[in-house]
C-alpha cells in the first residue's frame, strides 16, 4: 500500500496508485511536449497523496489501523533539449509516509531517481491535422537504501527499472489527444530479511520482481499559455502476487494494478514567459493490491536557454 | 544524430532485456543442496531416551522378508523399473528428499506457519471471529498460527519425529535388513543421488517420517492434509526410485510412524492449547487483577479492539518441566510498576529509539520481524539452525534430535513468555506513551516478557550446547532479535533483559536432557 512515486515512473509502481499521469504537464515522459534545442528547463513539484480504502487483491477494504495513509514527494526535475526533437529529462523526489491512525511509524527519504530520453523522429501534417511519434527511454533506480518491507509506509520498492515507451500525438489546432503505451522492466531486489512468503516460503531475501505495463490516454487543450489534459492512465503488473484476506506482511513482488482518472494543467506566465506553473490531481478508480489514493500535485518550473538561442 | 539515436535505442533494448530476460529466477539457499551424507549413521540410536513413547517397540513392526526370498527380489526389480527413463523432475524429486528428510519436512512445516499466521479479519459487528478446529473451512482459516500456536506445532511435531525415528532405529538394528543399494549392484549403479551407508533399510526412516508427520498434520494444519499428503507420496517416489527403500521397507516404516504420531495427537489433544484462547471472563478478570494491583493494565491497541492472543496459553502442559517448576522457577518476577520512574526511564528509551531510526536498526528490526505471514520467530531459530546443521552431516535420527531438543525448547519457552504476560497484563510502550509509533507491527498481547527475548534466549542456549563452535554466534544473534524489538519500539529494556534470563533458564532444561538423552 504504498505509495507515491517518483514522477514518472517509478510511479507506476505504488500500490497507492499514483500515477505519473496524473502529474502536471511539464514536459514529462508521458506528454508530447518537448524543449527546443538548448532549452533547459528545471523545476519543483510537490506531489500528496492519500488512501484510506484499499484493494486486498481485490477484496476492497478499509483499516482503522491504518486510518489514512498519505504520501508526499518534494521533486526536482531538470529537462534539457538537445535539439528540438530530442530531449532528456531527470526528477530526484524525496517522499514522507504517514499513517493518520494506529501505531505504525511513517518513513522519509531520497527514493528513486529517474532519467528519461524522449525522442520525436516523426512529426506529419495532413491538413489541419498534425500526428507526432515518440519513443521514449528511462531509467530509474533507488537514491538511497530505503526499507522495502514496511508497506505501506515504505517510500518505495527498491527496483531498478528500465522503461521502453511509444507514443502518438494528434493534433488539430488546440485539440490534442496523445497515447502512450510503456513497458517496465523490474530489477529483483533484496530484503531485510533473508527469508519470505508470498505464495510459498523463500529461503533468500531476492524477491523476483515481475514487470509491468503502462497504458496512458490523455487529450485537452494544448494552447500557447495554457495546457490542461484530462488523463486516463492503466498501470498493470505482469505477475506478482495478492495480498492474503488481513495480512499486514507485504512484499514489493504484489500484483499491483491501478486505473486512474485525473487532469493537469500548465500554465505559462504571459508577462514572463520562462516560467510556469503547474497543477494536476489524479483519483483511482479501480486498483488491486493498491491503495485507492487521490493525489494532487503543484510546481513551478523556469525555462531558459543554454547560451544562444539555436535557430530553427 | 541519427546514429546516436540508433545507438541510444540500441542500449535500451539491451538494457531492457539484461534487466528482465536476465535470469530473474531466485534460488534458495536449501534449493540445491548435496545428499545427505551422515559421517556417523548413529546405529545404536534405538536406545537413545524417548520422550512420550515408553519404549522404542511400543509399536511392533513385524520381521522382514530375507533378501533373497521371491517377494524381495520383486521388491528389487521394481526398483529397477523405476530407475529405467527418469524424468528430470523425478530426479529433481530425488535430489530435493535425499537432501534430508527431517530438514523438508521442517521446511514444510515453516511454510505452512507462515501461511496460516493471520490474524482473522473482524466482523462487520466490530467483534472478531475465531478459528474453529471444528470448521476448519471456514473463514477464519485455521489454525491462526500464531507464535505459541507455531511453537506448539514444531515441538509436537520434531518430538514425534523423533520418537518415531529412534523406533525406527531399534528396529533397524534388530532387523538388520542392507539397503536395496547394498544387495544388488544394478541398483547401486543408478542411484547417484544418495549416500550409500551401512545403516539398514527395514523399516523406512524417510517412510517413518511421512507418516508420523503427515499423520500429526491432522491436528495441526487439517485443511492442508491433502498438500501434505501429496507431499509424503513424493518423498515414497524418492525413496524408492533413489534405490534407498524397497516397497516392504516403506509400507513398514510408514506404518510405524502413523501409529507413533497418534500418541503425540493424543497429548496434543489435552494438552489445553485448545482452551487457551480464554473467555471474555478471563479477559476481564486478567485486567481487573491487573487494576487491583495498582498497575495500568494492557489494552488491545488494534482496532477494532482485538481479544488478547492466547491467553491461557502459559497453561499448555509443557515438555522439558513440570507446571510446578513453571511457576516456582521459570516464572520471572514483576516488571517495574507502571508508576515507578524506572518504568518512565525505560518508556522514554523505547521513544527515543523510534525518534532516531537508523538505517542499520531498520535492518535488524526487518530481519528479525517475523511477525505475521512469516514462520514466526521459533521458525527463524528452526532456518537458522538447520543451516549449521547442513554443515554438520548429521544423520537423520541426529536431525531429528535437535530439532526435538530446539523445538520442545521453543514452545516451553512460548508458554512460560505467555504466563508471564498474562500474570503480569503489562502495557505496551506505545500504549502508554501515544506518540511512540512503531516501526515493525504490535503485537496484541502484553509485553513483559518480549517473545522474541525468550524464544531466542532458549534457542540459542540448546543450540550453543549442541554446536559448541556456535555458541557465540547464536548468542549474538539472540541478543540482536531481542535489542529488535526496543528499536521497533514495541518492548521495554526490562521485557527483553528478564525474557533472555527467562528463555536461557528454559533452554537449561533442554540442555540437561541433551546431556542425558544417550545421543552425547
Amino acid at each position: 500500500m504504498k505509495i507515491f512515486v517518483n514522477n514518472v515512473l517509478a510511479v507506476a509502481i505504488i500500490i497507492a496508485g499514483i500515477v505519473s499521469g496524473g502529474r502536471a504537464s511539464a514536459q514529462t515522459d508521458l506528454d508530447a511536449i518537448m524543449m527546443n534545442k538548448k532549452q533547459f528547463c528545471q523545476g519543483v513539484t510537490y506531489d500528496y497523496s492519500s488512501w484510506d480504502h484499499y484493494w486486498e487483491g481485490t477484496f476492497k477494504r478499509d483499516n482503522e489501523n491504518l486510518g489514512t495513509v498519505s504520501t508526499q514527494a518534494l521533486m526536482y526535475m531538470p529537462n534539457y533539449g538537445i535539439t528540438n526533437n530530442l530531449n532528456v529529462m531527470a526528477s530526484v523526489p524525496y517522499v514522507w509516509t504517514k499513517a493518520s491512525e494506529g501505531t505504525l511509524h511513517g518513513l522519509e527519504g531520497f527514493q528513486d531517481v529517474s532519467v528519461f530520453v524522449k525522442w520525436r523522429p516523426l512529426v506529419k501534417s495532413f491538413g489541419k491535422n498534425q500526428f507526432s511519434l515518440f519513443a521514449i527511454g528511462g531509467f530509474s533506480t533507488p537514491l538511497s537504501d530505503y526499507v522495502i518491507e514496511f508497506i505501506p509506509m515504505s517510500i518505495g520498492l527498491g527496483s531498478t527499472n528500465v522503461i521502453a515507451r511509444g507514443m502518438i500525438d494528434y493534433r488539430r489546432g488546440n485539440f490534442t489527444a496523445t497515447g502512450s503505451a510503456a513497458y517496465i522492466g523490474r530489477s529483483n531486489v533484496k530484503l531485510d530479511k533473508d527469508a519470505y512468503y508470498d505464495t510459498e516460503l523463500h529461503l533468500t531475501d531476492e524477491v523476483d520482481m515481475p514487470n509491468q505495463t503502462l497504458y496512458q490516454l490523455r487529450t485537452g487543450y494544448r494552447g500557447k499559455y495554457l495546457i490542461a489534459e484530462a488523463l486516463l492512465t492503466k498501470v498493470t503488473t505482469l505477475g506478482g502476487y495478492d495480498i492474503t484476506k488481513n495480512n499486514g506482511q507485504l512484499y514489493p513482488n504484489l500484483r499491483m494494478n491501478s486505473t486512474t482518472v485525473g487532469a493537469s494543467v500548465k500554465y505559462t506566465l504571459k508577462s514572463f514567459t520562462n516560467i510556469s506553473v503547474t497543477a494536476g490531481g489524479n483519483y483511482t478508480i479501480a486498483g488491486r493490491n493498491v491503495g485507492q489514493s487521490t493525489m494532487f500535485n503543484a510546481g513551478a518550473f523556469y525555462v531558459f536557454y543554454v547560451g544562444k538561442k539555436a535557430k530553427s | 544524430m541519427k546514429k546516436n539515436i540508433f545507438t541510444y535505442l540500441l542500449t535500451l533494448v539491451v538494457a531492457l532485456w539484461v534487466i528482465t530476460a536476465c535470469n530473474k529466477s531466485i534460488e534458495g539457499r536449501t534449493d540445491n543442496i548435496s545428499f545427505l551424507s551422515p559421517s556417523n549413521i548413529d546405529l545404536n540410536a534405538g536406545s537413545w531416551k524417548l520422550i512420550l513413547l515408553s519404549r522404542p517397540d511400543s509399536f511392533l513392526v513385524a520381521p522382514p522378508a530375507a533378501t533373497n526370498a521371491p517377494g524381495y527380489i520383486g521388491e528389487l526389480n521394481e526398483i529397477k523399473g523405476l530407475q529405467q527413463n527418469l524424468t528430470p523432475d523425478q530426479i529433481d524429486n530425488i535430489k530435493y528428499w535425499t537432501a534430508g528428510a527431517v530438514l523438508r519436512w521442517n521446511e514444510t512445516m515453516r511454510q505452512l506457519v507462515a501461511k496460516y499466521n493471520l490474524a482473522p479479519y473482524q466482523n462487520e459487528d466490530g467483534t472478531y471471529p475465531f478459528p474453529s478446529s471444528a470448521n476448519p473451512f471456514n473463514y477464519p482459516q485455521f489454525p491462526f498460527a500464531n507464535p505459541p500456536y507455531a511453537a506448539r506445532a514444531y515441538a509436537y511435531v520434531a518430538a514425534a519425529q523423533y520418537d518415531a525415528l529412534v523406533a525406527c532405529w531399534y528396529f533397524k538394528k534388530l532387523y538388520n535388513r542392507a539397503a536395496p543399494y547394498k544387495t544388488d549392484s544394478t541398483i547401486n549403479a543408478h542411484s547417484g543421488h544418495i549416500a550409500k551407508t551401512d545403516l539398514p533399510s527395514y523399516p523406512s526412516e524417510d517412510a517413518v517420517l511421512a507418516g508420523v508427520t503427515a499423520e500429526l498434520m491432522k491436528l495441526f494444519f487439517p485443511t492442508e492434509i491433502g498438500f501434505v499428503e501429496q507431499k509424503a507420496a513424493d518423498e515414497k517416489a524418492s525413496s524408492l526410485a533413489s534405490g534407498k527403500n524397497t516397497r516392504s521397507d516403506w509400507t513398514a516404516g510408514e506404518a510405524l510412524g502413523r501409529q507413533i504420531a497418534t500418541v503425540f495427537a493424543a497429548r496434543g489433544r489435552t494438552d489445553k492449547a485448545g482452551a487457551a484462547i480464554g473467555t471474555p471472563a478471563i479477559w476481564a478478570q486478567m485486567e481487573q487483577d491487573c487494576v487491583t494491583k495498582g498497575e495500568i493494565p494492557w489494552i488491545s491497541q488494534e482496532s477494532p479492539k482485538r481479544p488478547p492472543q492466547l491467553p491461557l496459553f502459559g497453561k499448555v502442559k509443557t515438555f522439558l518441566f513440570d507446571s510446578a517448576t513453571l511457576v516456582n522457577e521459570v516464572r520471572p518476577g514483576a516488571p517495574p510498576a507502571t508508576s515507578s520512574q524506572q518504568f518512565k526511564d525505560e518508556t522514554a528509551e523505547v521513544r527515543y529509539y523510534t525518534e532516531h531510526v537508523t538505517r542499520d536498526r531498520m535492518k535488524m528490526i526487518d530481519f528479525w520481524a517475523d511477525g505475521v505471514a512469516t514462520p514466526t520467530p521459533p521458525g527463524h531459530w528452526n532456518d537458522i539452525a538447520a543451516e549449521d546443521f547442513l554443515t554438520q552431516n548429521f544423520s537423520e535420527v541426529r536431525w531429528a534430535r535437535n530439532m526435538a531438543l530446539l523445538n520442545m525448547a521453543m514452545m516451553d519457552a512460548a508458554i512460560a513468555c505467555w504466563d508471564a504476560k498474562y500474570v503480569y497484563f503489562n502495557p505496551r510502550p506505545s500504549q502508554v506513551d501515544p506518540d511512540i509509533k512503531t516501526l515493525t507491527g504490535l503485537p496484541n498481547f502484553p509485553s513483559y516478557i518480549s517473545g522474541h527475548s525468550t524464544f531466542s534466549a532458549a534457542a540459542a542456549t540448546i543450540l550453543g550446547h549442541l554446536l559448541p563452535s556456535r555458541a557465540t554466534a547464536y548468542n549474538s544473534m539472540a541478543q540482536e532479535a531481542e535489542m529488535s524489538r526496543l528499536y521497533g519500539g514495541i518492548h521495554y529494556r526490562s521485557d527483553i533483559e528478564v525474557g533472555y534470563t527467562v528463555g536461557q533458564k528454559v533452554g537449561g532444561y533442554a540442555v540437561k536432557r541433551a546431556t542425558i538423552d544417550g545421543a552425547e
